[in-house]
């Protein structure tokens, strides 16, 4: 009888346990997600991982095209490199896709994505670093200078992502959570939190300074830049609600800054 | 001019922040926001009320000359109707058949 091999993966402090049969690919996730391997004892949800041999045909697909429902209770996700099925209720689900490390990436993605839409967090296309015991996210569209912030940050600073940040809501407002999900920089964040000080918005500019955002632009730019992915009118509706309760309850502001490290004198 | 009746969905989420109305379609996730006139047309879209009705106290409200406050208000059933936010009929709209909005 094949032999299982697990790992649980812990983003935002919710175990994870995947159980694949390929002892190699287990060996990858666990490279992969270094820093982000907790305990297989008690993992919130489990998943097991059958592995096929890739086929052009599906793997050449775009990758946008995913899809996430909710059918007779169950999740279902689907793009052209995976399908998975996710009973949450149950804490149970499967995931079929070929041994290739962006297709699990993105299934635990979606599944954060679910659980934190429930609990009045998300998964935001930002940067987010630590200072001074304070979490700062800075969020933008490709190409806004993620990257180039969190590459600039000088030695206090703790870099949680450089792309996909982990927003929680606890009794004490928000965290901000490490992630493994990088972007351009190419390095895995530190599995730690910290309480969310400031959302930045960024814009590239002559100078370095910091400037206002109103509330409902701050809601719009907060909402463009969510990631969410579930066809489910109620989910969407909790997480315009948490939106409009993120922008109410934490400062954000616009950021605006040339390419140097002297940006960071004003994050403090 | 045949009257219509309009009625706010039951698929969107709708919130006043920072002064302005924010809403957002729960089907398609398009985020729409709202200035006071828009607002006060929003409010009254209980399906019962004739647009004309509504648009007469929009008028009396913000004092706006009442074929400008006509044009402005047929353009925003207009926007607004295809992405489902708002239920537009040549009747009364039965208030249930559109189901509980959700304002937070």
């Amino acid at each position: 009888m094949p032999q299982d091999h697990e790992i649980a993966v812990e983003i935002g402090g919710l175990p994870i346990l995947l159980r694949t049969q390929d002892g190699s690919f287990r060996d990858m996730l666990v490279s992969r997600y270094a820093g982000f391997v907790g305990s297989a004892s008690r993992p919130r949800f489990e998943f097991d991982v059958d592995l096929t041999v890739p086929s052009p045909s599906t793997e050449s697909e775009l990758p946008d095209d995913v899809r996430v429902e909710m059918r007779d209770g169950v999740w279902r996700l689907a793009r052209g490199d995976f399908h998975a099925h996710w009973d949450a209720r149950a804490g149970r689900g499967r995931i079929r896709q070929s041994a290739n490390p962006y297709s699990i990436d993105s299934v635990l993605r979606i599944v954060h994505t679910l659980v934190l839409a429930k609990e009045g967090g998300f998964l935001l296309h930002a940067a987010s670093t630590v200072r001074n015991g304070r979490a700062f996210v800075f969020s933008g569209i490709s190409g806004a200078g993620k990257t180039t912030i969190s590459r600039l940050a000088p030695g206090d600073v703790t870099l949680l992502t450089d792309e996909i940040s982990y927003i929680r809501h606890d009794p004490h407002g928000y965290r901000a959570c490490g992630t493994p999900f990088a972007g351009e920089l190419a390095r895995v964040g530190e599995n730690c939190s910290a309480q969310l000080s400031t959302l930045f918005f960024l814009a590239k500019g002559p100078e370095n300074k910091i400037g206002p955002v109103d509330a409902p632009e701050a809601a719009r730019l907060l909402l463009r830049n969510i990631l969410f992915f579930a066809e489910d009118a109620e989910l969407v509706k909790m997480l315009f609600r948490s939106a409009c309760e993120f922008v109410e309850s934490v400062m954000v502001r616009r950021l605006t800054f040339v390419p140097d490290q002297r940006v960071w004198d004003l994050i403090q | 001019m045949s009257d219509k009746y309009i009625v706010r969905s039951s698929a969107i989420a709708a919130r006043m922040l920072g002064g302005e109305m924010m809403i957002m379609s729960a089907v398609d996730s398009t985020f729409f926001t709202l200035n006071e006139v828009a607002t006060a047309i929003w409010q009254s879209a209980d399906g019962r009320t004739p647009l004309s009705e509504i648009v007469g106290g929009v008028i009396e409200q913000f004092e706006v000359e009442p074929d400008v406050a006509l044009r402005d208000a047929e353009r925003f059933v207009e926007e607004l109707s295809p992405h489902g936010i708002l239920l537009v009929s040549d009747h009364p709209i039965d208030d249930s058949s559109a189901g509980s909005r959700e304002t937070v």
